[in-house]
């Protein structure tokens, strides 16, 4: 499983070596635009999907990341703390958030592909 | 949902437009951050045409503003413009306003776009002899805002004649009738220029001629960071009906030497808060209007304004607190549930060089 799956909040899942490395749309930070501060949850910290996981502000609004499947966080992005704004610049790379360990690999079928994504947000 | 004669423009020049109280505005084009640095640092151009404007005139028109205005309205002549708050008779701040004196007879008056139709009603009924017409339509506003403003303007073929802050001259750019004053809402040198709603080219001219001095359009996103690192009020967040003069930082815009409606209570009021400035400590999480404001521990007052510095990098913004609050003390603004430690500043985070 190595394709990209997105949620209807905007965050996508990449699964690598059965790690998901997870991150918020391209779509999602320009509705959101410039973003100054990202709040990260601790490694460790365990979620089920849909428990909100992090939060980012931007200047016009703050919004709550989700976890797209439960797991348990076993890396985050500590270079947003300083530089909330790569996730403007390079949202599916040097953006991403957390790195979390799935305990239930199969809520990865509720998910959308790439296409489907494109569809739910009128960019296709 | 209304539009100004310039939507067509931001609209092909890639802005994000959003509903602001009716009017269909750009958000921004290149993004917050960048349009607000790139003004503080050269030159911005805003389309502020949504802005209510009144006529008034008449032999009775400087005595009609007086008695709606806090301000001294008198000590300006002509061709001088004045800010204040126009108070109902509780002391309440209906809005706040820039009177710009053509001369003694004819005064023409800058609202909110939120109260146009308030305020209309407001001077209408309060406007003695004086005849008070809403030329809101009729009539373009851009705001040309920044350090290298002046030398657009003269590159357009201006000439300023050392025009001071708060003047105004009538003059002619691009062959179009205009009314240009040195006032603004950024804390910078700038312009705020008034002309036929018809000419919406003077838009593209002026942001071609700007191109030399580094100039980039500027949405409402960076109107609100930009005026709330200059210490200045938004109607509906910081100040409103419910808020007298001298509980926001406006005091000095109160003159008790004249009349004005609102006097009597002004002069009776015990203020018991006050709005102060606050910076986040130690995050940038952002605080938003209405979030708590806590001293230890208890609720003592509302977050009114909250955003971005990004001229300082920081989390800032004002809120009411109770009198006995000091400069510098340590309170805490609650976001999302969790509170935040800030420290209480003045209102001003931003003084131009």
């Amino acid at each position: 499983m190595s394709e990209i799956q997105f949620t209807k909040e905007h965050e996508w899942i990449l699964m690598k070596d059965n790690i998901g490395l997870v991150g918020i749309t391209d779509f999602a930070q320009k509705q959101l635009g410039d973003i100054v501060s990202v709040e990260l949850p601790s490694v460790g910290n365990e979620f089920k999907q849909n428990d909100a996981m992090a939060i980012i502000d931007s200047v016009k609004a703050s919004s709550d990341i989700y976890c797209p499947i439960d797991g348990k966080i076993v890396a985050v992005n500590e270079e947003l703390l300083q530089s909330p704004e790569l996730i403007n610049k390079s949202p599916f790379e040097s953006g991403w958030i957390v790195k979390l360990e799935p305990s239930n690999i199969s809520q990865l079928e509720n998910l959308m592909t790439e296409e489907q994504y494109n569809k739910f947000v009128g960019e296709d | 949902m209304t539009q100004t004669p310039f939507y067509d423009q931001h609209v092909s020049s890639g802005a994000k437009i959003v509903d602001f109280h009716g009017w269909e505005m750009p958000l921004q084009y290149s993004g917050i951050i960048d349009e607000h640095k790139n003004l503080r640092s050269n030159v911005g151009l805003f389309d502020v045409s949504h802005m209510g404007r009144f006529k008034i005139t008449g032999t009775s028109a400087e005595n009609c503003v007086q008695n709606l205005l806090t301000n001294d309205v008198t000590k300006i002549g002509d061709l001088q413009a004045i800010y204040s708050p126009m108070c109902s008779e509780s002391g309440g701040i209906l809005d706040d306003v820039i009177a710009y004196r053509i001369n003694e007879d004819d005064f023409l008056m800058v609202v909110n776009s939120s109260n146009i139709e308030k305020d209309f009603a407001w001077v209408v009924s309060h406007s003695q002899d004086a005849h008070v017409e809403n030329i809101t339509d009729q009539m373009a506003l851009l705001a040309l805002q920044g350090p290298a403003s002046e030398e657009v303007l003269k590159a357009a073929g201006l000439e300023l004649n050392e025009l001071k802050r708060f003047h105004l001259i009538t003059t002619k750019m691009f062959d179009v009738d205009c009314l240009l004053a040195r006032t603004g809402y950024t804390g910078e040198d700038g312009f705020e220029i008034f002309f036929s709603s018809s000419h919406t080219e003077i838009w593209d001219k002026l942001l071609e001629i700007g191109t030399n001095f580094g100039i980039k359009p500027v949405g409402l996103g960076a109107r609100d960071t930009l005026r709330l690192e200059a210490g200045l009020m938004l109607y509906g967040n910081d100040i409103d009906e419910k808020t007298t003069p001298l509980e926001a930082p406006l005091s000095w815009t109160v003159k008790f030497d004249c009349d004005f409606i609102g006097k009597s209570a002004l002069e009776k009021q015990q203020v018991e808060r006050k709005l102060v400035g606050f910076e986040i400590l130690g995050t940038n999480r952002i605080a938003r209007k209405d979030n708590a404001v806590l001293a230890d521990d208890l609720k003592v007052g509302i977050v009114t304004s909250g955003s971005f510095s990004p001229t300082l990098s920081k989390s800032i913004g004002f809120c009411f607190v109770p009198v006995s609050v000091s400069d510098e003390q340590t309170i805490q603004i609650e976001i999302g549930n969790k509170p935040y430690d800030a420290k209480v500043t003045g209102t001003r985070f931003y003084k131009r060089g």
